[in-house]
């Protein structure tokens, strides 16, 4: 099986079969050792399971990198009340496409990690929110499903342990703010996408009023191998605070580009210049977004640094969903950022001010000045207005949509003098 | 700790040891349990600023405006959302709190048009508050305004994406007309899917022009630099909800109504109360005294221009006019005796004039024929609560509702003729609660019901009679209650054993199953709530109608507590307290009949005069006697029987073989018509005077204006009557008239002025000065003679006329939403008769195939009485068979085809059935024309 692309120093566990159609099926998946985690689950009981998770450091892979097990010790344990668990598989940041890899690929690694958190934590229902575009991941999974709950491994009595869970596909109907953990609640109910204001959290109030936990399917696809293997085998891997393997998106101008799976903590130059071949074409790097879209840039001489939650904060940036966005030396760093920002204007929901209002200003601005016409005051507008919408909004795209304008402003600022002074900038052409 | 300044303390705070204490920008302050840090510091007289948030209204904490910075947090909290915890570090003057506060607010600047909406719009006040410039940003392309709804202008170039418009559409009033589409910058408030509000199913309530900050929703028509000079509290003048409202008022005139955070409303109001206060302004309003011209005949077929009173009348003075009225009707009484006499006074008026006009007619004209519209909607209702349960008004407030786990609507279309009870029945349907929606007509609340029963016009009986048999043989029935609280148990279970509902399936229509279902659920839940209307109370067995619904709340002893009991709505705005004071032929002030020696002596001794010891004339039965010629002479204040009464041409004739008929109104009405004298009176927000709503809360209405020329309030009109009449009268106002009404009417006697001028509502009964006044009723036992309920049996009754070949169609009458009662009012305020102009007939689609009518065509209606033409319109809320009819269309008078059969007990006539033909017409009259000149019914 040809997957675009291995390297021989990543640690294959989630990403083993990636590339094998064949794993899709259950039986095949079963032969290779799938579901007996679920097994193994189903005799630990619940606070085993939660406490094993927490043993493992597992962080939620999600972005916001919040220990799983904590996150699950949060729901209650007696409410009487039904419990849900969702599936965050609305994966739809620039830069991003793990999840959508593991959807397809592993179908049933996700829907047994699923399983095993549902368990975990009391719940009766895991519902899997899929981003709508997802066309031939939600055929794989649906099938998937299917098959489970031909084997008995989901809906009633589970493996004869007397547990139910059932387990549905929900495609969302595309906005990537439905992506936010409180808008996928709010989308799943049938209501307008849109962030819900916290407190109340979802393990005291979520879906349908009732204590939810939501996980990313990267999180709950590594749980199986936790269960199967113990928290102290899966902290073998990455560093002491960013325990295990990560999926690394690759894109841009790289040799080599697509999913590796590494341990955290592994070097960003390495990554990019080894096991990615480096930049074509003999062209400079210029600048690294080191974890989605939404993360502040880093630039050429900024990327000698560990890939793990704490370093990369370090060094002013945040590892997100460790989506990794290579940009060389022809790019134009203003038009770069102005059309990141407009995915945000785009997709912001337009509920607080300074989000509905303030992107669609950043836009216009950085539209005024990459077609000449914008001043030095600009710029500090650009500033004043992504300062104040950081942290003043009911969720974080607004600050998503901040990051790329400050950071790059900071660092490439000659690139938006040049243009603001009537030169066409440093870069000649545009990235394709 | 002692830093908490005394003078900002409140009284009735919670103790201490529940107050949460934090500090806000340095100063320890206390909250509540329930306040959030904005409410909080509110209460402290510390302003944050805010914009979506607003006092009432469910905070949602979208437009960041109230940001604060709490210590220990990174992301700054919507201060109108958050909870202090104790010993919380919040700031809301922070640098940082700040500057995010004016980015917010400038942001939002940038878009608003260069002239203001509202002079006070909210934005710019909280603009100056934060002192933000002119905003760094130019305005986007705006959208053009949408003019397209009479009562509301949008202009969404003001909008600021609050929502508060969203919240108060789909969250308050529940009518789920106004969403947020679009996302982004894009975001934006659209009406049902984006069409123009005039066309969208908007109801026109304007909780959303309410609600707006900016003027983006403003009343049609109000400018925006219509700066009030005054606000006067006061109330609806429209329905028995008894919202209060504020009248603003500028160089004399009322510019806009709103609503008042009354206990009835809680600041809503509904497309009337609104928006139809026009109406005052009309200039077909009388405001000179006139007296009939010589040889003008009256003729019944025949009514007169209300825009061309002077074709008919000459001005006259009030001297004039008044010794005129008075004299000949004093001439009518010494010649022939008081009963040649009566009276008709009004629900819309006020307690005070209602008490006066009673007094007036039975010391007076000396006789009890006094009556009043409650004998048109709710006679045979409180015949049997009277009867039964020893009390003729609502047992529990409307609001109620939100207590309740289940209630029964039946015979009432709460969002049309009481539209705000019918907000907050749907608030409590969406927090949970079950509604059990029977009629014959499947109204809008069936959108939200449980069950929606659409049984067979005048099946009442059998519908209740199934349930109660359901409940007696399921065992579902409250033993305690009924042996502790009810008499008459075993006589019914013996009287039900034919009302099964397999039995009564065929009957009423319903599945056997069904009527089971909704049996058990009303009375196996916690708390069961029963409201109705007219479709329960006038039919021929209107009375035994509602003896099923006390019987049903009796043997499952759903009254007495919250959340249960029996709630007739009642319909005008004054009915309760009309009848409370005594303005009904049968008993005097407080329900004491005339009969009993002991209170007309009582009466006698209050008034002191002598008193008629028998029981006058009922509305109907004084039209008989007019035309009979045994009433020879009447005086009517503010009623319009020649549009309310059955057989229309029947009453008409009446009224025009009266020798003698004194009209006080504000138009020359369709009554006034057939006057020899016309006394031009006030209008509601024109006089000060208390009023009862459905809830037995006494409420004060406050006046506003003043009456235009030479009308006079209607109080000083009855007194200077009196005077004529011989008695010596000196009320110096409506304060005067209450103080005796308190001694009258001893359910009243611990109401104070002083005390509705403080507080605005007071409920009875309330005995004794300082009583909290009771909204629950009957919980511990009945004001019968036994102290017991009563259980009165009933067997079926037929509808007085059924459908044969000749008249194969049912006529259900009633009201709409914009138009109340007989229009005289509604059709004269430009917003409503905009909205609904056109005198309209409601049919089944099926029906109106069948009979190869297409919506829009002109439609006649015939009875045996009369016959009338006007556009169909399908509505497939009607059932198949029906025909509904609106009675507020003088060009197509609804009541000209009624039938006059009264209820034996109530003496209510059957407006609900009647046996009707249908064919199409060619004409249809025209909205254009309809106070003007118009071609009058004939008899058929």
């Amino acid at each position: 099986m040809a997957y675009p692309y291995r390297h021989e120093r990543e640690t294959r566990i989630l990403s083993e079969y990636f590339g094998d159609p064949e794993a899709r099926r259950l039986a095949v998946w079963r032969a290779r050792g799938g579901y007996a985690a679920l097994e193994k689950a189903l005799n630990m009981g619940p606070d085993a399971v939660i406490e094993e998770v927490k043993k493992s450091g597992l962080r939620g892979r999600g972005g916001a990198g919040f220990p799983t097990g904590v996150k699950w010790s949060f729901m209650p344990k007696d409410s009487g009340k039904p419990h849900y668990l969702l599936i965050n598989a609305d994966e739809s940041e620039p830069g991003a496409f793990k999840d959508r890899e593991l959807l397809r690929w592993t179908p049933h690694q996700v829907i047994e990690g699923a399983l095993i958190g549902a368990y975990a934590i009391r719940a009766q229902h895991v519902y899997i929110y899929m981003r709508g575009e997802f066309f031939e991941p939600a055929q794989i999974v649906a099938r998937a499903i299917e098959e489970a709950y031909e084997a008995g491994l989901a809906g009633k009595d589970i493996l004869g342990a007397g547990v139910n869970i059932d387990v549905t596909l929900h495609l969302g109907a595309g906005a990537y703010i439905c992506g936010e953990e409180t808008a996928l609640m709010n989308s799943l109910e049938g209501r307008r996408g849109q962030p819900r204001i916290k407190p109340p959290f979802p393990a005291a109030v979520g879906a349908f009023g009732m204590p939810t936990t939501i996980n990313n399917v990267e999180t709950v696809s590594t749980v199986p191998h936790i269960i199967k293997n113990g928290g102290d085998w899966y902290r073998s891997f990455g560093t002491e605070k960013s325990p295990g393997t990560k999926l690394f998106n690759m894109s841009g101008h790289l040799v080599r580009r697509g999913n590796f799976e590494l341990p955290l903590g592994f070097n960003l130059k390495e990554l990019i210049y080894d096991v990615c071949g480096g930049i074509p074409d003999g062209r400079k790097l210029k600048a690294v977004i080191p974890g989605g879209s939404s993360v502040p840039i880093l630039s050429a001489d900024e990327i000698d640094i560990p890939m793990d939650y704490e370093s990369v904060a370090r060094a002013g940036s945040m590892l997100g969903t460790a989506s990794v966005i290579v940009m060389d030396d022809r790019t134009n760093i203003v038009k770069t950022v102005r059309r990141i920002v407009e995915f945000y204007a785009h997709e912001s929901c337009g509920q607080c001010t300074p989000c509905r209002e303030g992107t669609a200003w950043l836009v216009k601005i950085l539209r005024r000045i990459e077609s000449g016409q914008g001043t030095e005051a600009d710029l500090d507008t650009l500033l004043d207005l992504g300062r104040n919408m950081t942290g003043t909004t009911i969720c974080v795209l607004s600050d998503s949509a901040a990051a790329p304008v400050a950071s790059s402003i900071k660092k490439f600022r000659e690139e938006y003098l040049a243009l603001i002074r009537g030169g066409k900038g440093s870069a000649a052409t545009v990235a394709a | 700790m002692s830093s908490t300044n005394g003078s900002t303390a409140i009284q009735g705070t919670a103790p201490s040891a529940e107050t949460i204490r934090f500090t806000l920008d340095g100063l320890e302050i206390d909250a509540r349990p329930d306040e959030t840090i904005l409410q909080a510091a509110e209460r402290h007289g510390i302003e944050i600023p805010r914009l979506c948030y607003t006092e009432g209204m469910r905070a949602d904490g979208n437009c960041r405006a109230c940001v604060v910075e709490i210590a220990g947090e990174r992301v700054l909290a919507p201060s109108c959302c958050r909870k202090p915890a104790p010993g919380m570090e919040v700031r809301a003057t922070s640098e940082r709190a700040r500057k995010s506060q004016r980015m917010v607010v400038e942001l939002l600047l940038s878009d608003m048009p260069a002239e203001a909406h509202r002079h006070d719009s909210e934005l710019d006040y909280w603009a100056r508050f934060l002192e933000v410039g002119r905003p760094r940003f130019a305005p986007r392309p705006q959208p053009a305004p949408d003019a397209s709804h009479p009562a509301i202008l949008v202009r969404l170039d003001a909008c600021i994406q609050c929502t508060r418009c969203v919240r108060a559409c789909r969250e308050e009033q529940v009518n789920d007309v106004i969403g947020y589409a679009g996302r982004g910058a894009n975001a934006r408030i659209v009406f049902d899917l984006e069409d123009p509000m005039g066309q969208s199913s908007c109801v026109g309530c304007g909780e959303c022009v309410q609600a707006c900050p900016t003027g983006a929703l403003m009343p049609a028509g109000l400018a925006a630099d219509a700066v009030p000079e005054r606000k006067v509290d006061s109330l609806c003048p429209y329905c028995g909800v008894g919202c209060q409202t504020t009248f603003h008022v500028r160089n004399g005139r009322i510019i806009q109504v709103e609503g008042r955070n009354g206990p009835a409303n809680h600041g809503r109001l509904c497309v009337k109360g609104r928006f139809g206060f026009d109406y005052v302004y009309h200039p077909e309003r009388l405001t000179k005294p006139l007296i009939r011209r010589e040889g003008v005949p009256k003729d019944p077929h025949r009514l007169l221009d209300p825009a061309n009173p002077l074709a008919a009348f000459r001005e006259a003075t009030w001297e004039e006019a008044l010794d005129l009225a008075a004299r000949r009707l004093r001439e009518i009484r010494d010649t022939y005796g008081g009963g040649a006499l009566a009276g008709f006074g009004s629900a819309k008026g006020s307690n005070e004039e209602a008490y006066l006009f009673q007094k007036l007619v039975r010391t007076g004209f000396g006789t009890n024929n006094v009556d009043h519209c409650t004998r048109l909607c709710h006679a045979s209702s409180v015949a049997a609560l009277l009867e039964c349960i020893g009390s003729g008004a609502v047992s529990n407030p409307v609001s109620d509702v939100q207590y309740a786990d289940v209630f029964i609507v039946i015979g009432s279309n709460p969002t049309v003729n009481h539209p705000v009870a019918a907000t907050f029945m749907k608030n409590a349907i969406e927090r949970g609660a079950k509604l059990i929606l029977m009629d014959p007509r499947r109204s809008e609340l069936a959108r939200l019901a449980t069950y929606s029963l659409q049984f067979k016009p005048g099946t009442d009986v059998a519908v209740l009679n199934a349930m109660i048999y359901t409940i007696i043989e399921e065992g579902l029935v409250n033993e305690e209650f009924v042996a502790n609280r009810t008499e008459g148990f075993e006589e019914l279970k013996r009287r039900i054993r034919p009302y099964s509902p397999e039995a009564m399936s065929a009957v009423c229509g319903i599945p056997a199953e069904t009527l089971r279902e909704v049996a058990r659920l009303y009375a196996t839940s916690r708390a069961s709530m029963i409201f109705w209307g007219m479709g329960v109370s006038q039919h021929t067995h209107g009375t035994d109608n509602a003896r099923c619904l006390i019987t049903l709340a009796l043997i499952t002893g759903q009254i007495g507590r919250r959340g249960t009991g029996l709630h007739p709505l009642r319909g005008q705005n004054n009915v309760q307290g009309a009848s409370d004071v005594g303005l009904i032929p049968m008993v005097y002030p407080d329900y004491r009949s005339v009969e009993n020696p002991e209170t007309r002596a009582f009466f006698e001794e209050l008034w002191g005069t002598e008193l008629d010891p028998k029981k006058g004339l009922t509305v109907v039965e004084i039209m008989d006697a007019a035309k009979a010629g045994r009433i020879r002479g009447m005086y009517i204040m503010g009623e319009n029987p020649a549009m309310s009464d059955p057989d229309l041409n029947h009453a008409r004739e009446a009224l025009a073989s009266l020798d003698w008929l004194v009209v006080q109104d504000l138009f020359l009405t369709e009554t006034a018509s057939f006057a020899d004298v016309i006394l031009p009176a006030s209008a509601f927000p024109e006089k000060t005077g208390t009023f009862t709503n459905t809830d037995r809360r006494v409420q004060l209405g406050r006046q506003a204006i003043d009456p235009p020329g030479d009308a006079r309030q209607d109080l000083w009109i009855i007194q200077e009557m009196a005077r004529r009449l011989g008695l010596d009268w000196n009320y110096g106002g409506p304060r005067d008239v209450f103080e005796e009404i308190r001694k009258a009417t001893p359910s009243y006697a611990g109401i104070t002025w002083e005390r509705l001028e403080r507080e605005s509502a007071v409920t009875f009964p309330c005995r004794n000065e300082g009583d909290p006044g009771e909204e629950v009723l009957f919980t511990e036992r009945f004001p019968t003679p036994s102290g017991r309920g009563k259980i009165v049996p009933v067997d079926l009754t037929p509808p007085d006329e059924l459908p044969d070949d000749e008249y194969p169609y049912v006529l259900i009458t009633g009201r709409l939403l914009e138009h109340w009662h007989t229009g005289a009012m509604t059709r004269r305020s430009n917003v409503l008769d905009a909205i609904e102009p056109v005198p309209t007939a409601y049919l089944h689609p099926a029906e109106l195939a069948r009979l190869g009518i297409e919506e829009s065509d002109g439609v006649a209606l015939e009875t045996r009485r009369g016959r009338i033409t006007l556009a169909a319109r399908a509505d497939l809320a009607v059932p198949k068979g029906a025909v509904f009819v609106p009675f507020c269309w003088v060009e197509a008078a609804a009541n000209i085809l009624t039938n006059p059969a009264l209820d034996p007990f109530g003496k209510i006539p059957e407006f609900k059935y009647c046996a009707v033909k249908i064919s199409r017409a060619e004409r249809v009259p025209q909205g254009e024309a309809a106070i003007g000149e118009h071609e009058l019914a004939t008899r058929a």
